[in-house]
């Protein structure tokens, strides 16, 4: 019984492999084919486009980048707000969670489990349930149309300092910190010069998904920014849909896939660290 | 060699003080505004004197009892995001059952974790338009796909049928997230002690045993995080379903935060309904969590408990030893 047991597991064994393979291999396509057919559209005329699918490029991308850029769509602008945005409000967030992290993890002060309790808190607040006082308090302060309302909240970043603090409690010995003081060194530049240096590794992280979040985000820029020359990649996007592009189907994938291009550089460049941020954020032991 | 104690509690007071002033400045105060908007009867562009209304919640009955639009958009919510999680919990864990199988030892794993997370890394507003163009009708790339299957014999208009457009927006989400949930899951069996597996193995245990008698129970509190931090993302679905259809047709797709953003930002201008509709967004965001602290919280009680009686053994056993 158990030798026939064993010959039949062998041969369910290399069916299961086969089938294991091709759904593997069906869901990777699935994840490549509409951005591959967004690229390969983005080559082709709106004939082409319109007589039916094809999977290799073809030779219009000169007349659909031209038509797009005759517009009002503008991917260098939006780029460059993208990039300012994303850019400084990933400094406010990694910097900022990581001092907060340091604060819970290093000094012993009444209020800090209190503190980290809210913390865990605030990170469950949808964005959406903020979103019509804060346009109404900034709107207030006439800061529509301004890039700080969507840079300075990320200095409070929960999601972060819980990352950073989990980073902390494993990696950072308080001798460093002493020895640091007994040097005669301020507590500020012990954190700038002796702690930050330690966190360099989560910070990378975190960095990465704190950038690709900003860049991605589309629910508070376009609330805040009205004006064409402030436009975000995403509120660009936008355009893309409206009437102007209504029959350029090539100059729309062209569109689409300006707006995405850095995303796949970054992500093929460090998909190793990005996977293995994911995988961190999960264990949350 | 004891040196004077220099009291460093200040500094943790300063070093949070940022973080501190950020969340009062730009979320704690925004939410409470919002509240308040929610009794009053501010709407329009122009800024006009704002009163509380002689019956404070007006705004949340209304949209309660009087507003079809706002309870079609819970139940789209609700239904979009329960079609995207079964396939995208279904889907994970199939894959992290056969990712983490000793016997199968499947190849190129870093290839296909790299492959099946992509989507979820790209620009959603990108995302949805680029989706309403894929099904674009009577030429465009699903239809030329199914036809030359033979799987359809004319153009199908998807985007007008409701199920379909809904249908759609559950895919998308499902698509974007499985290979999330599957890397979380994953790395929740690598953290399980390898010990458990080859016991399991030893008493002659199949794979499909292993998994649901091991694997599972030990992946309890990791899917359960993952089933409200999705819950609670799903709450606010605004991306694709604003930029697919702009919540059409007929409003088969409009989630709540697409409903909040057209009240507030179109046409009419409704702050205070949009007010309401947030805070009753906000109400069931806090319910949810709450039943995550909960539910968190009693596991690791729990285990402490545990881990203090085995101890408490152990020393009672030692003492009889002495």
């Amino acid at each position: 019984m158990a030798k026939k047991n064993r010959s039949g597991s062998t041969v369910s064994l290399t069916l299961n492999k086969t089938v294991v393979y091709v759904v593997c291999i069906v869901l990777a396509l699935l994840s490549i084919l509409p951005f591959w057919i967004m690229f390969v559209n983005a080559t082709r005329s709106t004939e082409e486009i319109q007589s039916g699918l094809s999977l290799i490029p073809s030779m219009h991308f000169k007349t659909n980048l031209d038509v797009l850029l005759s517009k009002s769509f503008d991917p260098l602008k939006g780029f460059f707000n993208s990039l300012m945005i994303s850019g400084f409000s990933t400094i406010c967030a990694v910097y900022f969670s990581s001092l907060t992290a340091y604060a819970l993890v290093a000094y012993n002060w009444k209020m800090r489990q209190a503190f980290f309790t809210v913390i865990m808190l605030v990170m469950m607040i949808p964005a959406q349930a903020s979103a019509i006082g804060f346009y109404k308090m900034m709107y207030q302060l006439h800061w529509t149309n301004n890039f700080l309302p969507l840079i300075l909240p990320s200095i409070a970043a929960p999601a972060i300092v819980f990352f950073m603090r989990q980073y902390l409690l494993a990696t950072l010995s308080m001798e460093i910190v002493e020895a640091s003081r007994i040097d005669g060194a301020g507590e500020f530049y012990t954190f700038n010069r002796i702690v930050m240096p330690i966190m360099v590794p989560a910070i990378a992280t975190q960095a990465i998904f704190a950038f690709v979040a900003s860049w991605n985000n589309l629910f508070m820029p376009l609330i805040l920014l009205t004006e064409k020359s402030k436009y975000t990649l995403p509120i660009m996007v936008s355009l893309l849909k409206g009437d102007i592009y209504k029959t350029e189907f090539g100059s729309i994938y062209m569109g689409l896939s300006l707006t995405v291009l850095p995303l796949f550089v970054i992500y093929f460049l460090l998909s190793r660290y990005i996977i293995a941020g994911v995988a961190l954020g999960g264990v949350k032991e | 060699m004891r040196r004077k104690g220099i009291n460093y509690s200040k500094f943790g007071y300063l070093f949070s003080l940022p973080f501190l002033l950020a969340f009062l400045v730009f979320s704690f105060y925004p939410v409470l505004y919002t509240a308040v908007i929610g009794f009053t009867d501010m709407k329009g562009v122009i800024p006009k004197p704002v009163h509380i209304l002689d019956h404070p919640f007006d705004n949340f009955k209304y949209l309660l009892f009087d507003n079809v639009s706002f309870r079609t958009s819970l139940s789209n919510t609700a239904l979009i995001w329960i079609l995207n999680f079964i396939p995208q919990m279904a889907f994970a864990l199939l894959l992290t059952a056969w990712f983490t199988n000793q016997r199968l030892k499947v190849r190129g794993q870093g290839a296909f974790k790299v492959l099946l997370y992509m989507p979820n890394i790209i620009t959603a507003s990108t995302i949805a338009v680029l989706f309403n163009s894929l099904f674009s009708y009577p030429m465009g790339p699903i239809n030329s796909l199914f036809e030359t299957f033979g799987w359809i014999h004319e153009p199908v208009n998807f985007l007008q049928d409701k199920t379909t457009a809904r249908g759609i927006v559950a895919f998308i989400q499902f698509w974007m997230w499985y290979g999330n949930t599957m890397i979380i899951l994953i790395a929740g069996v690598m953290g399980i002690n390898p010990a458990l597996f080859e016991a399991a193995s030893i008493d002659g245990a199949s794979g499909w045993q292993i998994f649901f008698r091991v694997t599972l129970p030990s992946l309890r509190t990791i899917m359960l995080y993952t089933l409200i931090t999705s819950t609670i993302g799903g709450l606010q679905l605004f991306d694709i379903p604003q930029l697919f259809l702009y919540g059409g047709p007929d409003d088969a797709t409009l989630t709540t935060s697409v409903f909040i953003y057209g009240q507030a930002f179109k046409g009419s201008y409704m702050f205070n309904r949009a007010a309401a509709a947030s805070m009753i967004m906000f109400a069931i965001a806090a319910v949810l969590a709450g039943l995550l602290f909960y539910l968190m919280r009693d596991r690791d009680a729990a285990r402490a408990r545990k881990a203090n009686r085995i101890r408490n053994k152990a020393a009672k056993a030692a003492a009889r030893g002495v």
